[in-house]
């Protein structure tokens, strides 16, 4: 009964948060001294884009409506959060037109969430081994160099990491391509091994840093678990080391690591978006990226919307998510 | 665990030796620079490492090494100003927070969540995009402000609120002591430790940000940060031309500040921690 | 079953501190044998190195413990150092610790942290028969089948002890040493456990150690007692001719320290379990 009242009460603040982002999103534009419509409008036609008047009226028309910029303020406001919430429609493409912004994220959703999630996980399971390893034999020499290398690595910002690995990898050694570009046909050989081969950099640039913050904290947790009482026992059981660390330590080590991550998650999003324009990846970063250089303005707040609600998203699902793994919390 | 502390102390000299170099190069070596090095063409062009530059030149004609010197100063005022903001803002709204409790309580806890959730960079983007493809340095430490205080609000509410239900704060209450003086007295040292941590992470978090945003061309291009730097290498071919020392050394300088910063800042939270498991 | 020989066990290997001072015991089988003291007198030492747990730094300087298991079912007769015994923890021995909040892991049910550790000969046969063989002993503790299901932090105290009991007991071993199991325990459920504990020991036919700084609790169960002091025995034999003849001054003011009920030691009046 409590577990459902702390969901709902998680729910509730949930919706206010988002809430509270677009309503930020919303008065951003409206912060400066210029309109952002004409400067938007200035810059697509100063870019070259030929368009008859008719076109640019139509587009103005555009823009006005997916941010409903007429009438009061509230009413602008209110016509803003409903659009998003309810039909989550951000328009055409101004620089695409007449793509629907709404195509243009969903191609490219797939490449940042894969790029995230496969490289989360794999320095997941690589920094808990290493972490585990090193904090249970706190004082060996290969922990010490581990530690040392992870603190070296954690305070790094993703994309000075995703500089380097491209300034090393592409241009000194040519290993690596310097831009990706995908080949093959949907769902052949070529395919993946092109997508796997030209997301390689990317992802090791995510993967180095979160392994290093990692075992960072799970060799913390080990060190502190290993004078637990029930780590004790289970020794004085007989068990062997490997059961220990992983029936015992690992997963007391790894459950408040929950929390951490829910903090972090901001972050990495914040970090992937610099590595995919880096590396020319075609997710959810460049097309920010792409919107910021072309002046697309409708492509702008629907990519931007978008991040802000996913990590938001995130953050709160790993929130609710806790109590339901930790059994002193579900078993009240 | 004996090991764990002996070890604080080590990791936090280093840090300390390392941040300082960066402050010496950063805060007053430019004061020595023979002229603007942003200027374009004081120098001669693409010039390798030597005796006269010491980092050789960028293919505009400046002084890789005095354009660093100048790029870790703003960087650094940048990350400070940032993190003194962040952090007096932080401490006073948990404070209230913690202290006070009620309504207060409850909409600057949600505040701090709220925000807390909001990925910055995005937000960086959007106000850069719509604000003529650049913002000024003032603006983006406004922005990090606003997205940093919930950090060290959060972890001095929740301080706060433990301490009102520790014995000493009641004795100090009954014994008369107004409350200004228990927050400076009794609470205060209890969280100076972790903020200061926090301070430094903070410094640390500016200046990444803000390099993030540079990195892309979107911070200012009046002024040299350290992110700005790495773009104009970027931009102008610095790689294709082969001039690694021009986009290195920016690069290497974040790298050795921020691992220097992270060691301080570490090394703070565990003496502090240390000490408050000895009390 | 074990023989301590003149043991001197201690901690640190520069400067080293002697915990035990040259201490000779026999453990027989088929008893159950107390070791009592004040705290720092050396008894949870001396129950470290009967057990053969020497991590964090504690070592034997001279003397030996050495021990001599038969099974009950092969007949197979074991004898090793105690500094060998790890490998038969938890097959010919087992241990019960104190059960505090966090002795087990908060994130496994009863049910595996039971199963977790047990010799192959108390495995046999499907998940299912076990489950309802140890269902079956936790019934003689008096705890429900649910328990098998429940987490750590559902226990009470008294509970949890009790757990405890059945774990290292449900091993079915030789030897099995008690590490205060009832101190932080009201005397109603001190009582329990302690009578629970004396009926396993005289199904398993097995022996018990039990080590309490409590002499009321070795005046209800033990069968022979030995008491520390600074890290000496200063005596030992059948608890009850050491509280009806105490001879050491130190074991008669311990006597005399127990709470008295009507003129009589609260021990008299409360009979010892047959």
């Amino acid at each position: 009964m409590t577990l459902i009242r702390y969901i709902a009460g998680r729910l509730v603040v949930y919706a206010l948060v988002i809430i509270f982002a677009l309503t930020v999103l919303f008065f951003v534009p409206r912060l400066g001294p210029t309109d952002p419509i004409e400067a938007m409008l200035a810059k697509v036609s100063s870019q070259g884009a030929y368009m008859d008047a008719a076109q640019v009226d139509a587009l103005r028309q555009s823009l006005a409506d997916t941010f409903g910029l007429g009438g009061s303020l509230w009413e602008q406001y209110g016509a803003f959060i409903k659009r998003i919430v309810l039909t989550a429609d951000f328009g055409p493409s101004l620089s695409m037109y007449p793509t629907p912004v709404m195509e243009l994220i969903r191609n490219a959703l797939p490449w940042t969430f894969g790029l995230l999630l496969t490289s989360t996980l794999i320095a997941w399971v690589l920094g808990n081994f290493v972490g585990l390893l090193s904090g249970w034999k706190p004082n060996s020499p290969t922990s010490r160099v581990m530690e040392g290398i992870a603190i070296c690595l954690y305070p790094i910002p993703y994309y000075i990491l995703a500089l380097v690995l491209s300034i090393l990898f592409s241009y000194v050694w040519k290993i690596f391509p310097l831009t990706t570009t995908i080949r093959g046909a949907p769902w052949s050989w070529e395919l993946v091994t092109s997508v796997v081969w030209n997301s390689f950099l990317p992802a090791m640039s995510i993967v180095i840093v979160v392994f290093g913050w990692w075992v960072i904290s799970v060799k913390a947790q080990t060190n502190a678990l290993r004078e637990e009482e029930f780590v004790r026992y289970a020794r004085l059981k007989g068990l062997g080391d490997g059961r220990i660390l992983t029936r015992y330590v690992l997963p007391n080590a790894i459950l408040p690591q929950i929390t951490f991550l829910a903090l972090q998650i901001g972050l990495m999003f914040n970090g992937s978006l610099i590595t995919e324009i880096l590396f020319d990846y075609p997710g959810l970063g460049l097309l920010i990226y792409s919107a910021v250089l072309q002046g697309d303005f409708n492509l702008l707040m629907g990519t931007i919307s978008l991040s802000v609600i996913a990590v938001a998203t995130a953050t709160m699902v790993i929130d609710l998510i806790y109590p339901l793994l930790d059994p002193r919390i579900r078993h009240r | 665990m004996r090991n764990f502390f002996l070890h604080a102390p080590f990791r936090l000299y280093l840090g300390v030796v390392l941040v300082a170099l960066c402050v010496i190069l950063g805060a007053i070596l430019p004061w020595f620079a023979p002229g603007d090095p942003l200027v374009w063409y004081t120098a001669p062009r693409n010039q390798a490492p030597g005796a006269a530059h010491w980092l050789g030149t960028t293919s505009l004609g400046q002084d890789v090494f005095w354009l660093l010197t100048y790029a870790l100063r703003n960087s650094l005022i940048l990350g400070l100003i940032v993190a003194g903001l962040s952090t007096i803002i932080g401490v006073f709204l948990g404070l209230a927070a913690g202290y006070a409790g009620g309504w207060l309580d409850r909409v600057l806890s949600f505040f701090m969540d709220a925000l807390l959730c909001i990925p910055t960079l995005p937000i960086l983007i959007l106000m850069a995009a719509l604000f003529g493809g650049q913002l000024a340095l003032p603006i983006v430490g406004l922005l990090l402000v606003v997205f940093n205080w919930p950090y060290p609000a959060r972890q001095v509410r929740a301080v706060a609120l433990t301490m009102r239900e520790r014995e000493f704060i009641n004795v100090a209450w009954f014994s008369g002591e107004s409350s200004v003086r228990i927050l400076v007295r009794h609470i205060f040292p209890y969280i100076a430790g972790w903020s200061a941590a926090n301070f430094i992470n903070t410094v640390l978090v500016g200046i990444s940000t803000e390099s993030a945003l540079a990195v892309i061309g979107l911070s200012s291009a009046q002024q040299a940060t350290l992110g700005t730097m790495i773009y104009w290498a970027i931009n102008y071919q610095a790689l294709l031309g082969g001039k690694y020392v021009w986009i290195g050394s920016p690069v290497i300088a974040i790298v050795l500040l921020f691992i220097g910063l992270f060691l301080v800042s570490s090394g703070l939270s565990m003496r502090s921690s240390a000490r408050r498991m000895s009390v | 079953m074990i023989s301590v020989d003149n043991v001197t066990v201690g901690y640190g290997s520069a400067g080293f501190i002697k915990a035990v001072d040259g201490v000779s015991l026999t453990i027989n089988d088929n008893e159950i044998l107390g070791i009592a003291g004040e705290s720092g007198s050396g008894k949870s030492t001396l129950m470290r190195a009967i057990y053969g747990d020497f991590s964090t730094g504690l070592r034997i300087q001279s003397g030996s413990v050495t021990g001599r298991f038969a099974d009950a079912r092969t007949g197979k007769v074991i004898e090793a150092e105690s500094s060998q015994f790890g490998s038969l923890w938890w097959d010919q021995i087992s241990y019960i610790p104190q059960g505090s909040m966090s002795v087990l892991n908060p994130l496994m049910k009863i049910e595996a942290q039971v199963i977790d550790g047990l010799p192959k000969r108390e495995r046999g046969g499907s998940r299912k028969d076990l489950r309802a063989r140890i269902a079956a002993f936790l019934a003689g503790f008096g705890l429900e089948e649910n328990v098998l299901d429940a987490y750590p932090h559902q226990l009470s105290g008294g509970m949890r002890q009790r757990v405890l009991v059945a774990i290292a007991a449900f091993v079915n071993p030789r030897l099995i040493l008690a590490d205060e199991p009832t101190t932080a325990l009201d005397v109603v459920v001190q009582k329990k456990i302690l009578l629970m504990m004396v009926e396993i020991q005289r199904r398993q036919r097995n022996c018990l150690v039990l080590v309490s700084h409590d002499l009321g609790v070795h005046y209800q169960i033990t069968d022979r007692l030995v008491i520390m002091y600074q890290g000496k025995i200063v005596e030992a034999g059948p608890t009850a001719d050491i509280f009806a003849n105490p001879q050491h001054d130190y074991t008669k003011n311990l006597i005399a320290s127990l709470p008295r009920l009507h003129g009589k030691r609260a021990v008299e009046t409360m009979g010892v379990a047959p």
